[in-house]
């Protein structure tokens, strides 16, 4: 025993310890019920095997460029006026496609000076170009647009985690999704029936309290008719609930303040309670901030009227009697209980930046997970067991060497995705991950053929054994590595563009091959050198 | 033991029924996904709704057709899964079914309609989640303990887990529970005032609004395509070009062998078909390989003889790691195939499909193309390419 061979089966020893434990950690009994507990809580599964529901969605990022896009119309138009500075008019000319271009028309090439001192003071995130005509256009700076439009997708990640960890589902996945197409995948472990929890997901919870000009109109041309055709400046026409007392049930519409005097961002909290007519309500209050700033709009407008707007929608008007520092309140609308106790979680958890659409919807039940976990240990168990008789059978000596080699091949592999969990990375086990261990067994499996039928070769071939050996690993290492190497680029494409389970089958196939490399060159090697050490000059191999 | 030694096959010598073999496939593959099936894309990649449902008797579906035809269903497939016995069937709504503003519309349609006499105001307990029969159980306190999380969350994974693992997924009726441990009686008894149990068990359930189904067929394309260009790119690095291209060709023609079954057949490709031809790719890429490594070495040894000897040589000196490691990769893809289950029969096909194809590939198309390659500059009156590539 030379000190290098110890060196060796030490290094060896250690690798096997370390994954096994973690595949099992530190096992509370050693029965087969103990052991199987560890594994569960070491090794993660994927949605597929545990039972859950996954979804993918789209935000609406132009949504949020929009309302910057808004903003920087009204600060333009303020500015302008301000500075006595003729204009037509300012519009977004295709909201739809290009939110950031913002159209200036009429003003004339004299006051560009002026105008660009605005854009560079005011609007710092925009560039102008003059146009034809006296007409200008702002468009947003592409830094700034890609930056706008991560952190609509960054902050919709974090309000939807925020509701969904309120509904108390445990350990779910919210994460960007793809690259650069503004998507999230949402996975909820356990949960598959979640009509309400979609609902949750999908409220954009926009609240902002206006000042109500007129209203409640029947129509929209009514309002309109109203106000002599034009509607006022800086003011919009809202839908709202059905008319107070009107005998049939119908929209009603209200003129409302284009500006807020606070919104969802100014809330401090929320909660469920009942109006003073019994109804379901909800109560807010508001951060100090925002309440010095509702103060002094209420304190200014006593007498008006003020609309209570969600997402867009009024929900309920009511006269300004006193100040009001940080209080207030959402009822109207016949909402129900549950309701109220929703909207206020909602209103908590913060709006979201962007509406949100469902591209991707997959549930699995958790009995099909369950089969399906049965059925693919089954299939890995059966495959496995096979590879290893055939090895047994064909190589004799050298099989058991090859069976050694393949279940190290195993324990490292199904140890990775125990450390994973225990360094809080998750690399789930999914079903498709299942048939990549199998596949793995198959592949593996390919290294010590390889380097076997080549030592045999070599003996053929008149060579004694430890050079057979020696020539069989080293005519075989570079045939092993190219195999390796385009099965993983395969792989790693599909780790790219696969999602959840296929991701999964991609991760185990890569690591389990990686893995081979280890266990049938440097472990193989080491045991044919000590089968060899402890041989006669001359005698036979048994491969 | 040893099932191959010292053969001498002559296999440049039938390439012509290689060449005819491989033709006879691809061209009935490629003639069913131009003429007939097409490519059989599967729902994620052409969109639409899939429920997979478990019931608790035999299902009649017929009966289910026309309740689906009532709920106001039209583009809709009903197709039974597995061996009858599981009493279990797909049915598949077409992507003109499901629109991107009500994703789920499909399938609570198709939920409404299979839960017939659904009794008012109550909840199907088959399909409840954990969530909300615990939730139930917090307001209805069937237990007068007060909204005990713990207890009742306890009670409710007993419920559930009775019913998804001991039961399969569906419960006959709510008193099948009283055999279930952890669930108390009282919790059992009061089960009914609420729900209801209905005669399946929705089992998965599948919705790809129309975009992202063509974003994910664009994405295959393109990662099959990288596939192979990574492939090109890396034997050309390694090897000689034509090396690269013999081996791409090579892939190319398994890839169009078994995406043609999957037409002939009329197999959904879904994602995790993909996946298992991409895995292809690279698995036929190793045989290729292994052939190549050896007639670049042989190359070296043999430099008076004839390339098609050369060739036939290495590939009769592979042959039988390329009969055994093939052998092997199969009998455990094998297993997939025969006892993984239905979810994953499709990917498991594709592999033993695959993995047929390349190993037969890898000796009758990869090795004749490089011989031809060789003719065909020496009838060109070039001198033969130096095959022997670069040296490592």
């Amino acid at each position: 025993m030379n000190k290098n061979f110890l060196l060796k089966l030490g290094s060896i020893v250690a690798i096997v310890l370390f994954f096994l434990f973690g595949i099992f950690g530190v096992p509370k009994s050693l029965s087969a019920q103990g052991l199987l507990a560890a594994i569960s809580d070491h090794i993660h599964l994927g949605l597929d095997l545990s039972g859950g529901t996954q979804l993918i969605l789209q935000v609406q990022v132009n949504d949020a460029v929009n309302v910057v896009a808004q903003n920087a119309i009204e600060v333009l138009k303020d500015q302008l006026r301000n500075r006595k500075i003729d204009f037509a008019d300012v519009t977004q000319p295709d909201p739809q496609n290009n939110p950031d271009h913002v159209l200036l028309k009429g003003v004339q090439a004299s006051a560009r000076g002026d105008l660009l001192s605005i854009v560079q003071e005011r609007l710092p995130e925009y560039d102008i170009t003059s146009d034809p005509n006296d007409t200008w256009t702002l468009s947003m700076k592409p830094s700034m647009l890609t930056d706008l439009k991560n952190k609509a997708v960054a902050q919709a990640i974090q309000t939807i985690r925020n509701r969904i960890d309120a509904l108390g589902v445990s350990e779910p996945t919210i994460e960007e999704h793809g690259q650069g197409q503004y998507q999230i995948l949402v996975q909820l472990p356990g949960i598959d029936d979640f009509g309400r929890v979609k609902d949750i997901m999908q409220s954009t919870a926009m609240l902002e309290i206006k000042q109500a000009l007129g209203g409640p109109f029947p129509s929209e041309q009514a309002a309109l008719q109203d106000k002599g055709g034009v509607l006022p400046a800086d003011s919009l026409l809202l839908q709202g609930h059905s008319m107070p007392g009107a005998e049939t049930e119908g929209p009603a519409w209200y003129l409302v303040s284009r500006v807020s005097a606070v919104s969802g961002k100014d809330l401090r909290d929320a909660q469920a309670s009942t109006d003073q007519n019994g109804q379901p309500s909800v109560t807010f209050s508001l951060t100090g901030e925002g309440g010095q700033r509702f103060y002094s709009f209420t304190s200014a407008h006593v007498g008006d009227n003020l609309a209570v707007v969600l997402d867009n929608k009024v929900q309920e008007v009511a006269s300004i009697k006193e100040p009001i520092r940080d209080q207030g309140s959402i009822s109207g609308g016949h909402m129900t209980e549950q309701q109220a106790k929703d909207l206020s979680m909602v209103l908590r958890s913060g709006a979201l930046p962007a509406s949100i659409k469902y591209l991707q919807e997959e549930t699995v039940g958790p009995s099909l997970g369950a089969d399906s976990i049965r059925a693919g240990v089954r299939a890995a168990v059966i495959g496995m067991v096979a590879v290893l008789i055939f090895m047994l059978v064909y190589y004799r000596g050298a099989g058991i060497n090859a069976d050694v080699a393949l279940i190290m091949n195993l324990i490292i592999l199904l140890g990775f995705l125990g450390w994973s969990t225990i360094a809080g990375v998750n690399v789930a086990l999914t079903l498709p991950g299942i048939a990549g261990v199998i596949l793995t067994v198959g592949m593996g499996v390919d290294s010590n053929v390889l380097i076997f039928e080549r030592i045999r070769e070599e003996l053929r071939n008149g060579k004694t054994p430890p050079s057979a050996v020696d020539q069989g690993f080293s005519h075989a290492w570079v045939t092993i590595v190219d195999t390796h190497v385009t099965t993983i680029v395969s792989a790693a494409i599909l780790f790219i563009f696969g999602t959840g389970p296929v991701k999964g089958f991609a991760t185990t196939l890569t690591f389990g091959l990686l893995a081979n490399l280890f266990t049938a060159v440097f472990v193989s090697r080491f045991i044919f050198d000590w089968v060899l050490s402890r041989k006669q000059r001359g005698e036979a191999l048994s491969i | 033991m040893e099932f191959f030694r010292n053969t001498n096959i002559d296999f440049l010598g039938k390439k012509w029924y290689f060449l005819a073999f491989s033709l006879i496939f691809s061209l009935a593959g490629l003639y069913s996904m131009l003429f007939w099936h097409h490519i059989p894309w599967g729902v994620d990649f052409r969109g639409g709704t899939l429920v997979y449902v478990r019931f608790s008797h035999t299902p009649d579906e017929n009966a289910i057709r026309s309740e689906l035809d009532r709920a106001g269903l039209r583009n809709f497939k009903i197709q039974r899964l597995g061996a009858a016995s599981n009493n279990e069937e797909l049915i598949d709504l077409d992507v003109r079914e499901t629109s991107e503003q009500a994703l789920d519309l499909g399938k609570l349609k198709i939920i409404q309609a299979l839960e017939t006499n659904t009794p008012a105001g109550k909840t199907d307990l088959n399909n409840a989640s954990f969530l909300t029969i615990k939730n139930y159980l917090m307001d209805k306190d069937p237990l007068h303990i007060g909204p005990d999380d713990q207890k009742y969350g306890a009670e409710a994974q007993a419920i559930v887990d009775y019913r998804d693992k001991v039961q399969g997924g569906v419960l006959n009726s709510a008193d099948q529970l009283q055999a279930a441990s952890g669930v108390d009686r009282a919790v059992v008894a009061s089960l009914p005032d609420v729900f209801f149990v209905s005669d399946f068990g929705v089992r998965n359930v599948e919705i790809i609004g129309p975009q992202v189904g063509s974003q994910l067929r664009t994405q295959a394309a393109l990662a099959t395509l990288y596939s192979l260009l990574g492939m090109l790119v890396y034997l050309g690095f390694r090897f000689e070009w034509i090396y690269g291209v013999a081996a791409v060709v090579t892939v190319f023609h398994d890839t169009l062998i078994t995406v043609g079954f999957f037409s002939l057949r009329n197999i959904d490709i879904t994602l995790t078909v993909i996946a298992a031809i991409l895995t292809l790719i690279g698995y036929s890429n190793n045989d290729t390989i292994v052939v190549f490594d050896r007639i670049r070495e042989n190359i070296k040894l043999m430099r008076r003889e004839k390339l098609s000897d050369i060739v036939n040589r290495s590939i009769n000196q592979t042959l039988s790691r390329t009969i055994l490691t093939a052998g092997l990769t199969f009998l455990t893809v094998l297993a997939l195939f025969l006892f993984g289950g239905e979810v994953l029969r499709g990917f498991s096909l594709a592999l033993v499909i695959g993995i047929l194809i390349g190993t037969y590939s890898s000796i009758a198309i990869a090795a004749p193309i490089l011989v031809a390659y060789q003719d065909w500059r020496i009838q060109k009156g070039k001198r033969p390419a130096a095959m022997a590539g670069r040296a490592r």
